[in-house]
């Protein structure tokens, strides 16, 4: 035993390698892999974050600055026009003015203005040019000409520096001046140098000139000078330069203050707070001169634009300098947007890396808890196969004392103890086969045999074991009421094929089990099995109508005085109602000649339908759910009232699963449970049949072809086991010992069969009748009562030595009669030779007196011969301790002298018995 | 049908006299309801087992007690042993007991008596021979007519 517990810690501790194999295998996921790089990525994560906010408040950054730029450019080219149509309009105002002049003063003779006109209307006009300070009007006079005009205007010409003008070529004193400036009046215009070349260059283009700025006189506001040339005559269409100056009668002047003219139209326009203009004259393109603005001011450098003003005069540049007065701000909603995305990128990334943390965590905790699983199932696994284990190490001693327990001369009182003994240990073995059947089931290790075996002796096997439990307990519920008791039936159709291939044994504890349990929880009413054909093709629910069958023809009694099933209680399942049930069987009827196709179903296997339906208290429908869970009665009452492990119903489960079937019940509480299950068995080909008839319990055949009458009051019960007219059997459901004794006195001596109805029994009964097999026998395997007998013996091989060749051939007779393969010999040595190990015999019955080896000769050796054999097979093994040798073949010895001495002789021998020979 | 009947009356009451006169008991009526479908003639092969058993056996006690000395009773004793055990399984109940008188006379080496026995034996051997013989004939008449062997109690 410790061996094998090793072994199966052995085992077990593979398995759970094998599990953490397959764990990890699993568990090693991408992250579980790089776990350890998570927090490096995590800031990986953030840094890359940061980066790219960076980069979008760049990005942003440069748009601003873009737009900016833009802004300032229209704003500045704005200013620049309207600058320079400020000027042109002023530039035109003079224009006009010189055309005035021409046309007044040298077109008209005499001519039309003097001082005080041009002096008034220049006055009056001066609302046309608001930037002109002042305009004035100077005359060409040519130094031969300088005496004479000195003399009509009555003052000398002066230059600018007012002193009197000295020698030149050529004089442009002013000679009309608006009254703003007219201290200008009689200053030569071109004493000045500037003055000069501008008034030379006026008066080649026919065009306004501008001078340099410079600080106007008056205001200190900076300004420049504009000069207009007048013309004596008119000027033909296209002029060419010495015409224009032999033409030339005199310049008209204004000086224009540009920084009032930029003041004021900077102060027109919105804006002006934000930027900043300097307007600058870049003929000489190294020294801008300032014509408006502060070289230094504050203001932003980094944002510029120049915009060039024309202001008429093709020799002199100006234009025209914007920027922003303060520094670009910066740019709030910007930094917020990339704020508020780096937090969000940041919570993102925090979440991905916890939800990871989590996954991580997860998969450990998941993969300890397979672990623990793992190995919870194998002490699960290790407790089972304990149990199993020790289950086995009990049931082998029990065995032995249960075997030995009745084997010895008891009182009526140890006897009666004993028996009681005998039963609790017989409780307690079927306790342990569960056991070990569900440890076994859980390990897998239980394996399905193909015997072939007979469905209806299994049947009627399990109903004769618990027709006895459920007549007791009727008897004990309810003395008073006859029909307070569980009635059983069972009704196999006649197309389930007498002989199937299958596991007998697992079969029948399916069987056993159900019933069982029926007979457990039903008190009254009915436990009623019903075994037909299920065609694999069609479901369940529809087959039964075509392969409920009863069995043909010969039921045409049963049907006709056909009345309610039974003891009228309802079953749970109306489908195994009586009713349908007789539909069924009529319906057989009808259709009894339909043609079978026997080749196609004798090459597969089929399906067999079994329902088990009873009016027992039912399964509450909580627990209907867990009914087959190992340990799990309805509730825990229900092991006080019924007793039982509750492990049945699993391991039914388990062996119907194992067969290819499954397993459900309908039940409702207080009216009853269906449980109906299905298996898959070969059908038995007809070698294999005959190979193995003799090993088979079956019932004889011998009955067939009779007719019999039954008569019962209640239809159903019978299922066509017949009885030989002259004898009168009596059938009786329960019967009491008063009843039987008053029974037997009315000449049934030993013909009451007890019902429910089995062939067995019934064959037993008609032996009984009719007489077979009667026979006497010494010792302690004689055993009273043809059932026995019959179980006993069938099927055995049993060897008959006997040199009366007349005596051998009755006592083979009488052998064969209960179903024994009989051999038989006429001598002891020929039986010697038969006897030799390993040999098959179940028992010999010997001769004592025969020539040659009379029967004690004969046992002797074949003692002698088992008793090495056991010798060497028990120095191996201690285990079977509980039993006796091995071998042992029971020799029963035949005698005609019931003389004490040759049986004592006999068991000396150490024959096991003596039969009283006729 | 008539004849059937008869012929089981006839039968019954045949062997009720065989049964009545002591020729044959009660194991012979178990030995009949052992013949079954599957053994049909099994009493009829068990009787002439026993009369060819029974003839040898006569022989040889004839020979062994014509010898006027040095009769080998032992076995002769062997002989009625086994003519006993055979009369006793097929119920021949007289000749069963003519054995047991002629083992007491063995036994007490009494060749006389023997010789006597051996008599008695041949005589209700013969006898039992006849009465078989016919009774075999009715129950093949009835099986002839049809009829089932009616059993006995």
């Amino acid at each position: 035993m410790g061996l094998k517990l090793q072994q199966s810690h052995h085992h077990q501790s593979v398995a759970v390698k094998g599990n953490e194999q397959m764990g990890t295998k699993r568990g090693y996921t991408f992250i579980q892999s790089n776990r350890d790089w998570l927090p490096k990525l995590i800031l990986l994560w953030v840094m890359v974050m940061g980066f790219i906010s960076t980069w979008i408040y760049k990005k942003m950054d440069a748009d601003n600055n873009v737009r900016r730029e833009e802004v300032l450019s229209s704003m500045c080219d704005q200013r620049a026009r309207m600058l320079q149509d400020q000027f042109s309009v002023s530039v035109n105002h003079v224009h006009a003015l010189a055309l005035l002049v021409a046309t007044f003063h040298y077109y008209k003779n005499p001519s039309a203005i003097d001082q005080e006109t041009f002096a008034e209307y220049t006055a009056r006009a001066a609302f046309e040019r608001p930037l002109l300070s002042g305009v004035a009007y100077a005359e060409t006079v040519v130094h031969s000409g300088r005496e004479k005009f000195e003399k009509q205007h009555g003052w000398t010409i002066k230059t600018m520096q007012r002193e009197p003008s000295r020698l030149r070529d050529e004089y442009a004193p002013v000679i009309f001046s608006q009254e703003t400036i007219s201290y200008i009046e009689s200053l030569d215009m071109m004493s000045g140098e500037e003055d000069r070349e501008n008034i030379v260059r006026a008066r080649a283009t026919g065009k306004a000139v501008l001078t340099s700025p410079f600080r106007l006189l008056g205001s200190h506001h900076l300004g420049v000078v504009l000069t207009f040339p007048v013309y004596k005559s008119k000027l033909p269409p296209k002029p060419t330069m010495e015409e224009r100056i032999v033409a030339t009668a005199g310049y008209l002047g204004g000086a224009i203050d540009v920084e009032s003219l930029v003041e004021n139209l900077l102060g027109q326009l919105a804006g002006n707070q934000a930027i900043l203009v300097n307007v600058y004259d870049i003929t000489n393109s190294s020294d801008p001169l300032v014509m408006y603005g502060h070289q230094n001011q504050d203001g932003d450098w980094a944002v510029v634009h120049e915009s060039k003003l024309d202001f008429g005069d093709p020799f002199r540049k100006h234009q025209m300098i914007c920027r922003y007065h303060q520094k670009a701000p910066t740019s709030w909603t910007a930094l917020t947007n990339v704020f508020l995305f780096f937090v969000i990128c940041l919570l993102v990334g925090y979440i991905l890396y916890g939800a990871v943390i989590h996954i991580v965590k997860v998969e450990d905790d998941f993969r300890e808890m397979q672990e623990l699983k793992v190995r919870a199932e194998a002490a699960d696994v290790a407790k089972s196969q304990f149990l199993g284990t020790v289950s086995h190490e009990i049931r082998t001693p029990m065995n032995g004392m249960l075997a030995l327990l009745l084997d010895t001369d008891l009182s009526s009182t140890q006897r009666g103890y004993a028996q009681t003994a005998q039963v609790c240990g017989k409780a307690l073995i079927t306790l342990i086969n569960e056991v070990i059947d569900r440890a076994k089931i859980e390990a897998g290790k239980l394996e399905l045999e193909t015997v072939p075996f007979n469905i209806r002796s299994i049947f009627d096997n399990v109903l004769s074991l618990f027709s006895e439990k459920s007549r007791n307990k009727g008897v004990e519920v309810s003395r008073d009421k006859t029909n307070r008791k569980p009635s059983l039936a069972v009704f196999v159709s006649d197309k389930v094929p007498e002989m199937v291939m299958g596991d007998l044994g697992r079969f029948r504890q399916i069987i056993t089990n159900l019933v069982g349990n029926s007979v457990k929880f039903t008190e009254r009413g009915h436990i009623f099995v019903k075994v037909h054909l299920a065609e694999s093709t069609q479901p369940v629910a529809d087959t039964k109508v075509e392969t409920c069958l009863n069995g043909g023809s010969d039921e045409g009694l049963l049907i006709s005085s056909a009345c309610q099933f039974k003891t009228g209680y309802e079953a749970a399942d109306e489908r195994n109602s009586w009713d349908s049930f007789r539909h069924l069987v009529v319906d057989e009827e009808l259709r009894y000649d339909a043609p079978i196709n026997t080749i196609d179903e004798a090459s597969r296997g089929f399906t067999l339908m079994v329902s088990v339906e009873d009016t027992g208290i039912g399964i509450p429908l909580i627990v209907q759910d867990r009914v087959f869970t190992p340990f799990m009665q309805a509730d825990s009452s229900t092991s006080r009232n019924y007793g039982g492990t509750g492990i049945g119903l699993s391991i039914t489960k388990c062996l119907v699963e194992l067969m290819g079937g499954h397993i459900s019940f309908i039940s409702r509480p207080q009216v009853g449970s269906t449980f109906s299950f299905t298996t898959v068995f070969k059908r038995c080909n007809k070698a294999s049949y005959n190979d193995t008839k003799k090993s088979i319990v079956e019932l004889p055949s011998g009955f067939k072809g009779l007719k019999a009458i039954v008569v019962d009051g209640k239809p159903g019960k019978q299922n066509g086991h017949l009885f030989k007219l002259p004898k009168v059997i009596l059938l009786a459901k329960n019967i009491t010992n008063v009843e039987l004794e008053k029974a037997k006195a009315a000449g049934f001596a030993d013909t009451v069969i007890m019902k429910p109805m089995r062939a067995s029994m019934a064959v037993a009964c008609l032996q009984q009748v009719l007489g077979i097999g009667k026979k006497r026998q010494a010792g302690k395997d004689m055993l009273n009562g043809s059932p026995v007998l019959q179980g006993l013996l069938c099927g055995k091989k049993i060897l008959v030595v006997d040199d009366n060749m007349a005596h051998q051939r009755v006592f083979a007779g009488a052998l064969k009669k209960f179903g024994a393969a009989v051999e038989c010999r006429e001598s002891g040595k020929a039986a010697l030779k038969l006897l030799q190990l390993p040999c098959c015999f179940y028992a010999c019955f010997m001769d004592i007196q025969m020539p040659e080896m009379d029967g004690f000769e004969a046992t002797h050796p074949i003692r002698m011969m088992e008793s090495k054999a056991n010798e060497q097979m028990n120095g191996g093994m201690d285990e079977d301790s509980g039993r006796k040798g091995e071998w042992h073949v029971p020799i029963l010895a035949m005698t005609a002298d019931v003389i004490h001495a040759t049986y004592d002789a006999g068991l000396k021998c150490r024959m096991d018995g003596c039969v009283e020979a006729l | 049908m008539d004849v059937v009947n008869q012929l089981q009356r006839q039968f019954i009451d045949y062997s009720a006299s065989l049964h009545r006169e002591g020729f044959l008991d009660d194991q012979f009526t178990q030995l009949q309801k052992l013949q079954d479908d599957n053994s049909p003639d099994f009493v009829v092969e068990v009787a002439s087992l026993f009369f060819e058993d029974c003839e040898k056996l006569i022989n040889n006690m004839a020979r062994a007690l014509e010898q006027q000395q040095g009769v080998d009773f032992k076995q002769v004793d062997a002989s009625v042993h086994q003519l006993k055990g055979s009369s006793s399984s097929i119920g021949a109940m007289r000749v069963k007991d003519v054995c047991i008188a002629f083992r007491s006379f063995c036994e007490a080496q009494n060749r006389e008596g023997c010789l006597r026995c051996l008599q008695q034996v041949t005589h209700e051997y013969s006898l039992l021979k006849n009465k078989l013989q016919t009774l075999f004939r009715l129950q093949q008449q009835i099986l002839a007519a049809g009829g089932s062997i009616p059993v006995v109690e």
